[in-house]
């Protein structure tokens, strides 16, 4: 069973309807108990970092979280969940992160061409940097959807795969049983489907 | 590189897509849920639903449609159509939509912006702006294209992305309905007053009205439509490997 943590940041129906597309079992969950019985966790998001930080904490499921990556079950960050997932974020000041994975999360503004729009809205290609894992069936040059302003750099040796914009924007992340991906698999068509069913494939103790 | 998008645009009464709908192959032209399949299949990059309904019953047999849409399909999908409130907003995300898209709500009571977007984030609030040229400016117009509400459009759609609308919807009513292609000026002129995603709506007759759109404004992120594709007159799939062709990067 796969748990997706409530900590009341954002729309959980596509991300559970995505699962139950792919045959998973999933339960949408804000109880510490029931994410410490499941097999992997995800951690959705979506808004300012700071915002769903503090709700992560007060609603009781940082430690829940930080409990189940420690367990070594797989554990996936998606969108905002994967940018929880690093050492700080500078969005609108400094702020710590979950500090599971090396990197920090930081604003486009300044950093890409004026001429490219903020957000990074829609599909972009995937730049396959090392495959398997949550991305064994992807291709390169698949294309998944995007919807962010801030992302993650200096992640060193965890980077999987980027995006173009401007700059290569760090798109995916894994290491050992953590792993992130800045786009929504659940909003990503066939290709999302298939993110989800590989990290729905991985087992508790098994990194890729 | 990131790709233009392909966005066909449908309205809903009742629970059911209005404007007769027609495929090959589909057995019910009025279901929402099996036409978002089609679309999805053939490469829409996002789907738009605009409810067209007044009454409460016809709100919740569009609920009813969203959630089996979301369900079904996994591509974005934005909700339009009478948003006036945060209740609203939080109607259509609990069924699945992952945008709204305001217009006279926002007109009514610009802080639904900015109310909106600080509860669910910028990326969730899309501004539909109808505009059309009056005495010589870019003018917003109101409740479905009827009311001029005097606001000189750019600095409208420049204030409501202050605000929070992290996209914004260009529906030209000149260009509307004409099917002669984009209205490039206008489009032009949101582009290079905003750093937001700007959607170009209206006006849309052929494939080479797309691929006018994105050479001519390269900043404009996405092509919106009702009509043409619905009819059949332009198909996605083609659509899309013309525009590839033309060297417009976009996603088979």
């Amino acid at each position: 069973m796969t748990a997706i943590v409530d900590y009341g940041v954002g729309n959980l129906f596509s991300l559970s309807a995505s699962l139950a597309a792919i045959g998973e079992e999933a339960a949408v969950t804000r109880d510490a108990a029931a994410i410490a019985a499941a097999d992997r966790v995800i951690l959705p998001g979506v808004g300012a970092f700071a915002n769903a930080r503090r709700k992560l904490s007060e609603s009781g499921m940082e430690s829940a979280v930080l409990g189940a990556a420690e367990a070594g079950k797989p554990l996936l960050g998606i969108c905002l969940g994967m940018q929880l997932l690093f050492e700080r974020s500078f969005e609108y000041g400094e702020h710590a992160g979950l500090g599971l994975l090396r990197g920090e999360v930081v604003g486009m503004s300044g950093r890409i061409p004026p001429e490219l729009p903020i957000p990074h809205i829609g599909w972009n290609a995937l730049n396959i940097v090392r495959p398997g894992g949550i991305l064994k069936y992807v291709n390169e040059g698949d294309c998944v959807y995007f919807v962010h302003s801030y992302y993650a750099e200096g992640c060193g040796e965890s980077l999987t795969a980027t995006a173009e914009y401007g700059l290569p924007l760090t798109a995916a992340v894994s290491q050992g049983n953590v792993h992130g991906c800045q786009f929504h698999p659940e909003k990503s068509g066939r290709v999302g489907l298939g993110i989800l069913r590989a990290f729905c494939e991985l087992e508790e103790g098994r990194t890729c | 590189m990131i790709t233009k998008r392909i966005i066909p645009c449908l309205d809903v009464r009742d629970g059911r897509v209005v404007k007769g709908v027609n495929f090959e192959g589909l057995r019910d032209v009025s279901d929402p849920a099996a036409l978002a399949a089609h679309y999805s299949d053939c490469g829409a990059d996002e789907l738009v639903f605009y409810d067209i309904t007044a009454s409460a019953e016809g709100r919740r047999l569009f609920a009813d449609a969203l959630r089996e849409v979301a369900r079904t399909i996994f591509i974005p999908l934005t909700v339009g159509g009478g948003i006036s409130s945060l209740e609203d907003f939080d109607r259509v995300l609990k069924c699945g939509a992952d945008k709204v898209s305001v217009n006279t709500g926002a007109i009514r009571d610009p802080s639904l912006v900015r109310e909106a977007a600080r509860r669910y984030g910028d990326q969730c609030v899309v501004l539909s702006a109808d505009v059309k040229r009056v005495d010589g400016e870019f003018r917003v117009f109101a409740r479905g294209g009827r009311d001029d509400t005097g606001l000189e459009a750019i600095a409208w759609i420049r204030r409501c992305v202050r605000l929070g609308s992290g996209e914004v919807v260009v529906n030209s009513i000149d260009t509307d309905g004409v099917k002669g292609g984009f209205d490039i000026p206008m489009l032009e002129a949101v582009c290079s007053a905003v750093d937001v995603p700007v959607i170009a709506s209206g006006g849309a007759g052929c494939a080479a009205d797309f691929t006018e759109l994105f050479r001519a404004v390269p900043r404009v992120s996405a092509g919106l439509a009702a009509s043409i594709f619905h009819f059949g007159e332009v198909e996605i799939p083609r659509l899309k490997a013309g525009l590839r062709e033309n060297g417009i990067n976009v996603r088979l």
